[in-house]
């Protein structure tokens, strides 16, 4: 079974690097990350704020 | 290369893939139990569609909103998130060349959602539960149905897990080079999407349940619906991003294609996985509890954003077909290529119609009723229902009816029969959709409500109603939902039939839907690299229209949109 670089191993300077964008997209953690708190923010947690604040109805 | 145990793996004769039998096993299960509730939902939906045709009417009140329940929770649900669990497991084994991480949890994924679905059937049937899919509280159901929602949830999410496990597992074993297959990529964004979507389905449900037993007082309505459409449109981005994974892999094993530029396609899987679950917010436009800002940032500034993505796929597909299609030499003017494409395949027409009409009429019609301003005009009607059919049904459905076309005689090894029939269904399907759509769409449009049983308000102190044009609409709606019924039968009974009595393949290449030559040439522009596919790769004139056809259909109907909006709201 092949294994992951350790730390004594010499690393390859020649070695292309990533763009930035593609160093995310071979990386599902950080997307799953992203892809959980950006919408859960921007709906969830903003929507929470604003029922919470929603003032009671002034009823007669 | 590969993580496969001994004995656990075959080599498909068809496609030299690799297969996973723990894998194929499940992917086999959960298709046919997706198929099973395609055929609940259906047989509803036809009841439905004779219920709103007015001259019918078939159901009573009692009995419309139960099947009303029924058919939503089964189509929206159930058959979608069973296949989409044999999507994922499909994904992350044969495309990656590894084995299922746990044959145990495939069973747990298996099992919960199997006892979930039934469970709520069950309830559902027996009259517990007529609460409609969204279930809003005040209304109360049986704690069952809440319980068997639940189950539904956890299991698929127990099967998103095992997908996300087989993928690490790939990963550090290199059992393949490079990024992951684009296909692959297309369903982790559709498995990264239902995590935030079942997570909310959690947060909803669990109250309602424990509020049903009376165990805790009822959850705020509004805070409820927020938290339910965190659960409720994901759900159908999770079908996006799936669907359009399906129309990637048919396009290249239909015609060849293979994608203009990888990394434009990923970053477009990257968008939605980002922004798009933010549209749950058009279900809100109309909620007093929210503010304006919220609803503009979630459903415009941010969900657009999303929408990119989809003009990127509706652009990258079409055009990779067309590249590989003029490559096989049917380069004469716009469209010869469109018009030589194999459209006796039911894998590539199912993927054509889809696109067509998730563009067309979903996606151009989802765009302008979540437009806030123009949201007032057409919430609760039934231009809603017009518009999720078109997306949900006449493009996922069609498209994993497509891929079930290529999935019984590869992963089931058995073989269609009755071929010519196969070869129509779609276009039946289709059909009946776009009728059914278009007449929900107008009828909508008169105002007529979405979900209502009794239409004219029979008996209200105030006349109420509407007049012939919007009668005739619902029976466009009926005679289309029949069409569509009988073309969603005709696909389950062919299946049925290949997969119980079809002839076996095993150990044999499957009997393609195309000639042999065809299904060769289609390899041989597969794996062209030369400059003559460089040069061709940059020249798509006819996509190139189509996508302006497009967006002018898009331009005249928001515009058409906001004139029918000063109509009611003049501005002075």
């Amino acid at each position: 079974m092949p294994s992951l670089p350790g730390p004594n191993d010499p690393i390859d300077m020649d070695a292309p690097r990533k763009h930035p964008l593609q160093r995310l997209m071979d990386n599902p953690w950080l997307l799953l990350a992203l892809g959980f708190l950006i919408p859960f923010l921007s709906y969830t947690v903003w929507g929470w704020i604003e029922i919470l604040s929603m003032p009671p109805a002034q009823l007669p | 290369m590969g993580n496969f145990l001994t004995g656990e793996s075959r080599t498909c004769p068809s496609t030299g893939l690799t297969v996973c039998l723990r894998a194929q096993f499940f992917i086999r299960a959960n298709a046919v139990a997706a198929v099973v509730f395609l055929l609940v939902g259906a047989i509803a939906a036809l009841l439905l569609a004779l219920t709103r045709w007015s001259a019918v009417h078939l159901l009573n009140d009692v009995w419309y909103y139960r099947i009303l329940t029924l058919h939503g929770i089964n189509m929206l649900i159930f058959w979608i998130l069973f296949f989409e669990v044999a999507v994922l497991y499909f994904c992350c084994t044969t495309l990656l060349n590894a084995r299922l991480a746990s044959k145990p949890v495939a069973w747990l994924s298996l099992g919960l959602m199997l006892a979930g679905a039934l469970i709520t059937d069950w309830i559902i049937l027996v009259g517990k539960g007529d609460v409609l899919m969204t279930s809003y509280p005040p209304l109360m159901a049986h704690p069952l149905f809440y319980l068997g929602m639940i189950l539904v949830a956890v299991g698929a999410l127990t099967g998103i897990i095992l997908f996300f496990v087989t993928l690490y597992q790939a990963m550090r074993q290199k059992t393949y080079e490079g990024s992951m297959p684009l296909v692959t990529f297309g369903a982790l964004a559709a498995a990264i999407i239902g995590v935030f979507t079942l997570a909310h389905g959690a947060i909803a449900l669990i109250p309602t349940l424990t509020w049903s037993l009376g165990w805790t007082p009822e959850p705020d309505p509004g805070w409820y619906r927020l938290m339910w459409w965190g659960l409720g449109h994901p759900a159908q981005q999770v079908n996006l991003c799936a669907m359009v994974a399906i129309w990637y892999f048919l396009a290249t094993l239909t015609t060849g294609a293979k994608p203009i530029n990888e990394t434009v396609s990923r970053g477009a899987f990257v968008l939605y996985i980002l922004f798009i679950n933010v549209a749950s917010a058009h279900h809100l436009l109309v909620d007093p509890g929210l503010t304006a800002s919220w609803k503009i940032w979630n459903t415009s500034y941010v969900m657009y954003l999303a929408v990119l993505a989809s003009l990127v796929h509706a652009f990258t597909i079409p055009s990779s077909m067309e590249v590989a299609l003029r490559l096989k030499g049917h380069t004469k003017g716009l469209f010869t290529w469109l018009a030589k494409a194999p459209w006796h395949d039911p894998g590539f027409s199912s993927t054509a119609l889809s696109m067509i009409i998730f563009g067309f009429i979903g996606g151009i019609t989802g765009v302008t009723l979540g437009t806030e301003q123009i949201n007032i005009i057409a919430h609760n009607t039934l231009r809603i229902p017009g518009h999720f059919h078109a997306t949900v049904v006449g493009g996922t459905t069609l498209a994993f009816m497509g891929l079930t076309y290529y999935v019984v005689p590869l992963l089931f090894q058995k073989e269609f029969t009755l071929r010519r029939l196969c070869r129509i269904q779609p276009y039946v399907f289709a059909a009946g959709i776009v009728i059914m759509s278009i007449g929900m769409s107008f009828a909508g449009s008169y105002g007529v409500p979405r979900r209502h049983w009794d239409v004219d308000f029979t008996g209200a102190n105030i006349p109420a109603g509407f007049d012939a044009g919007a009668h005739f609409m619902l029976g466009v709606v009926g005679v289309g939902g029949t069409i569509a019924f009988l073309g969603a039968l005709l696909f389950i009974l062919l299946v049925v039939a290949a997969v119980f009595f079809g002839r076996s393949n095993a150990g044999s290449p499957m009997h393609f839907w195309q000639s042999p030559e065809a299904m060769a040439q289609n390899v041989a522009i597969y794996n062209l690299r030369d400059e003559a596919y460089v040069k061709q790769s940059h020249r798509t004139p006819g996509t190139l229209t189509l996508v302006f056809v497009l967006l002018l259909a898009f331009v005249v109907y928001y515009f058409a949109n906001w004139m029918a909006l000063t109509d009611v709201w003049p501005v002075r």
